[in-house]
C-alpha cells in the first residue's frame, strides 16, 4: 500500500516535471528539470527494487548528463525559439500514437506476474544459476558481464566510439582555433591558412 | 570559481572520497549494486568537479588529452583482451571459467577485469566529452 502511494506520488511528479520541461523556454531551467526528472525516475526504480538501474540513472542521468548538457549549452542560445502557430497534423499524430500506446499498455501482463513471457524465458536459469553455479551473488552483474558479456563489450565500444567522435569534431576545432590565434599573434604572413588544415588533421588523428 | 574559498575547500575535501566511493562501486560490483558504468561516471565526476573549481587547464594537467585518449583505448582493449585470453586458454570468447580453471575464481577474475575495462573507458570518455565541450567554449570566449 505504501509502495503504491509512493509510486503514484513519484509518477505524478514525473508528469509535472515533463509538462514543465515542455512549457519552459529557458534552456538552463530545462536542463536542471531534466536532471530532476532523472532523479525522480531513479527513485521509482528504487521503489521497484531495481537498485542497479536506479544507481545508473542517478549517476548518469541526473549527474553527468546534466553537467555535459550545461557545458554544451554555451554553444546554443539561452532561450528556445518561440513557435507561434500550433500544427494540427502534429497534434493528430501525437493523439493517435498516444492512443496506440495506451492500447498496448492494456495488452501488457500485470506487473509482477510470474507467468509473463519475460519471466519464463532465460530469467529463471539466471536466477537459479548465478549464486550457486557461478558463485556471484549479484545477478545483475552476472547477466551484464557473464551471460551477456558480448552485449556489454558492444556497449563499451559504443561509448568509446562516441567519445572518439566528439573528440575528432570538437577537439580538432579547438586546436585549429588555437593555431589560428597563435599565428595571428605572431603574424607570420600566410601561416593561418596553411596551418589550419594541417592542425585539423593532426587533431583528428591524435 | 577558483578564487572562492568555499568552493576550493569543498572540492579539495570531496575529491578523494568521491574517487574512493567510485573504486568501491567498481570492485564491489559482483556483490552489491554497481559496476564499471556507474563507477566510471562517479570517478569522472570527481575530476570534472576538480576542473570546474580549479579550471580546465588544472584538470588537463592531471590527465592530459593524450593520456585520456590512451585510457579510452586501453579500457576497450582490456575488455576484448579478456575475451581473447579466454579463447587462448581453450574456452569460448568471454567465457571466464578457463581463466583460472575453476568456475568460482575464474568468473570473479573475468568479471573484475572486464568491469575494470568498462570503468576505464567510461571515465575517460566522460572526461574527454566534458573537456571537449567546456574547452571549446572557453576557447571561444577568450
Amino acid at each position: 500500500m505504501t509502495a503504491l502511494v509512493i509510486d503514484i506520488f513519484l509518477l505524478a511528479l514525473l508528469v509535472l516535471i515533463a509538462v514543465m520541461v515542455v512549457r519552459t523556454a529557458r534552456l538552463f531551467a530545462v536542463i536542471v528539470m531534466s536532471g530532476a526528472y532523472s532523479l525522480t525516475s531513479a527513485a521509482i526504480f528504487v521503489n521497484l527494487d531495481a537498485v542497479d538501474v536506479a544507481f545508473t540513472e542517478a549517476a548518469v542521468g541526473a549527474g553527468i548528463s546534466t553537467v555535459l548538457f550545461l557545458a554544451a549549452m554555451a554553444y546554443v542560445p539561452a532561450d528556445e525559439k518561440p513557435r507561434g502557430n500550433h500544427n494540427l497534423v502534429a497534434a493528430l499524430v501525437c493523439v493517435i500514437a498516444g492512443m496506440l500506446l495506451l492500447g498496448a499498455v492494456i495488452e501488457l501482463p500485470t506487473f509482477g506476474d510470474i507467468a509473463a513471457p519475460v519471466h519464463q524465458h532465460v530469467a529463471p536459469r539466471y536466477i537459479a544459476e548465478s549464486g550457486s553455479a557461478l558463485h556471484i551473488p549479484n545477478i545483475v552483474t552476472t547477466v551484464l558481464a557473464s551471460y551477456r558479456g558480448f552485449d556489454t563489450l558492444g556497449e563499451t565500444i559504443v561509448v568509446f566510439t562516441a567519445g572518439l567522435g566528439v573528440l575528432m569534431l570538437l577537439a580538432g576545432i579547438t586546436r585549429t582555433h588555437k593555431m589560428k590565434r597563435h599565428s595571428d599573434k605572431v603574424s607570420r604572413p600566410g601561416s593561418p591558412k596553411s596551418a589550419a588544415p594541417k592542425s585539423r588533421a593532426k587533431g583528428g588523428s591524435a | 570559481m577558483k578564487n572562492n574559498p568555499v568552493f576550493r575547500v569543498v572540492a579539495k575535501i570531496l575529491f578523494a572520497p568521491i574517487i574512493m566511493f567510485g573504486l568501491y562501486v567498481q570492485f564491489h560490483g559482483d556483490f552489491g549494486p554497481g559496476g564499471g558504468f556507474q563507477a566510471g561516471v562517479i570517478i569522472a565526476a570527481a575530476f570534472i568537479l576538480h576542473a570546474l573549481v580549479f579550471g580546465l587547464d588544472a584538470g588537463r594537467r592531471i590527465i592530459p588529452l593524450s593520456v585520456n585518449i590512451w585510457m579510452m583505448v586501453l579500457g576497450v582493449l582490456i575488455y576484448g583482451g579478456v575475451g581473447v585470453a579466454t579463447m587462448m586458454k581453450g574456452g569460448l570468447f568471454l567465457d571466464y571459467t578457463p581463466l583460472t580453471g575453476s568456475v568460482g575464481s575464474g568468473q570473479h577474475l573475468g568479471i573484475l577485469l572486464v568491469e575494470f575495462g568498462v570503468g576505464l573507458t567510461v571515465t575517460s570518455v566522460m572526461l574527454a566529452l566534458f573537456h571537449a565541450f567546456a574547452g571549446f567554449v572557453e576557447e571561444r570566449r577568450k
